[in-house]
């Protein structure tokens, strides 16, 4: 539970006790970050003592009137513009004038809200505004911890989330509503793409998974003498089913004297990444080849599919996380956009490097070196 | 009376082909795009009477653009623009206000999860049916 300060600034105790009432038990939740707020309210029936509460309690949201009896609530809210005072103000406006609107606005306030107003309205106002305060609150703490996590990623997330959620929800109310008809038959298509969209969902939470333990740093690494070859047939093994639907070739060439230290996870994940993805954009009849090399001071491993391959522009925006290629050839392949993220990650803590070779329509190679 | 032409642009296929036969069973003609890309090119041929976006596709705001070249073309044709946006991330669009409505151009603003019958009975008032 947090506490947002709020100031209501009126000379009408009416309104004031009225706002507080309103106020004073109300909670705003936001269920997907799981965290509510309560109100801490203070009163000022003048703006010259609003102002001193301000710069004594701090409140986050202040609720101003402008008809008051000394300064004007515009000329408050000129002074909080002009001292850099950290508040958000609601006007509380009797009658709409647009002078009025456009000089507060000019002068910062976040909204309005008319008099008169039902509870409901008020509540409705400052749901928004206490949402808005916890998702600048919610990022900055995020840019100050440091961690990688943005607000951005968060929100992408849940759009990516909710859409298979979605779609699946539409399918069930087609099939409650018996939109096709009694006959099961007829819904085929529906149940197979449900399936479908729970699968991609089921990747998307493992990467996602795989990325909180890399960015929260709590899975400790352990480095160890690791077969660079053992892994990488571990890695065949498991995308050989869905290799041989498409009667996709594997071939893993080893060249390699010694084995490299690593965390035996961390390099499953690489090969796991590299290699699902030369099998899932190939084409039919295609191959994978899957190379290991090394030299004095690093391991090579080169991937190279004979796939749909990939344009300059799009080789360019790959690591990035949530980012897909879209395209005709793509648009049949489900994936989460994490995985080249979370193996870009991989190599870093390896101060490895990846690079990328590829030709639209004909194929694309990875290859990713490892410091010794 | 010959019957309404509907444009439906949605990058998710699956809510797409939903969307698609639910507007086909209120007795539209309904033509489909799953991208910001092939909407445009369809909205220069398919000359629709109405036209439903999804607001992001391959851009952020495909639905806002989608909706400017659409009101270009022909401001006469509604527009409704569907999203999850607001449950997702707090934000608030809404086209009462006259100053959102100049930058929206568009005529109505759905949530994602709109009931079919809510989003006919909003079809037949824009089009004034």
């Amino acid at each position: 539970m947090s506490v947002l300060k709020l100031l209501i600034v009126d000379d009408e105790p009416g309104i004031r006790s009225g706002i507080t009432r309103i106020l004073r038990n109300y909670r705003v939740d936001y269920p997907f970050l799981n965290e509510d707020f309560k109100f801490e309210i203070f009163e000022a029936e003048t703006g010259e003592i609003g102002l001193e509460v301000i710069k004594d309690k701090k409140p986050d949201i202040v609720l101003l009137d402008n008809k008051l009896p000394g300064i004007s609530g515009i000329e408050l809210l000129e002074i909080i513009r002009k001292d850099h005072l950290d508040v958000y103000v609601m006007m509380i406006t009797s009658f709409a004038s647009l002078d009025l609107a456009v000089r507060a606005t000019k002068n910062g306030a976040y909204n309005f809200i008319p008099k008169p107003f039902t509870p409901n309205d008020l509540k409705t106002a400052i749901n928004e505004l206490a949402k808005h305060l916890f998702l600048k609150r919610v990022t900055k703490k995020m840019q100050e911890s440091g961690k990688e996590v943005r607000f951005q990623f968060l929100s992408i997330l849940s759009h990516e989330l909710k859409s298979p959620l979605n779609a699946i929800d539409g399918y069930l109310k087609l099939m409650k509503d018996r939109q096709l008809g009694d006959n099961l038959e007829d819904y085929s298509e529906m149940i197979e793409r449900s399936m479908i969209r729970i699968k991609g969902m089921r990747s998307l939470i493992m990467d996602l998974l795989d990325l909180t333990k890399i960015e929260s740093g709590k899975k400790v690494q352990q480095i160890e003498s690791v077969d660079l070859k053992e892994i990488a047939q571990m890695a065949i093994n498991t995308m050989e089913p869905m290799a041989i639907q498409q009667n996709i070739k594997l071939i893993l060439d080893s060249k390699l004297e010694s084995n490299i230290q690593a965390d035996i996870d961390e390099i499953e994940i690489i090969f796991n990444n590299l290699i699902s993805n030369a099998v899932k954009y190939n084409k039919e009849n295609g191959t994978v080849r899957i190379s290991l090399t090394q030299n004095a001071n690093e391991y090579k491993i080169s991937v190279k599919d004979t796939g749909i391959g990939m344009k300059q522009e799009d080789v360019d925006k790959l690591f990035h996380e949530f980012t897909r290629i879209r395209n005709e050839k793509t648009k049949h392949i489900s994936g989460s956009g994490l995985g080249l993220s979370i193996l870009k990650k991989m190599i870093d803590k390896y101060n490895g490097k990846v690079e990328v070779n590829s030709v639209w329509g004909e194929g694309t190679e990875f290859i990713v070196s490892l410091k010794m | 009376m010959n019957t309404k032409k509907i444009l439906i642009a949605d990058d998710d296929q699956d809510l797409l082909l939903q969307m698609e036969l639910y507007v086909k069973k209120m007795g539209f003609e309904v033509e489909t795009a799953d991208s910001q890309k092939e909407a445009e090119e369809k909205l220069n041929n398919f000359n629709p009477d109405l036209c439903i976006f999804d607001l992001m596709m391959e851009n952020k705001d495909s639905g806002f653009i989608l909706s400017y070249k659409s009101k270009k073309k022909n401001p006469e044709v509604p527009v409704i623009i569907i999203s999850a946006v607001t449950a997702e991330t707090g934000m608030n669009f809404s086209l009462e206000t006259d100053a959102n409505h100049t930058w929206m151009k568009a005529d109505l603003f759905l949530e994602k999860n709109v009931r079919a019958e809510q989003l006919h009975r909003e079809m037949n008032k824009l089009m004034r049916l």
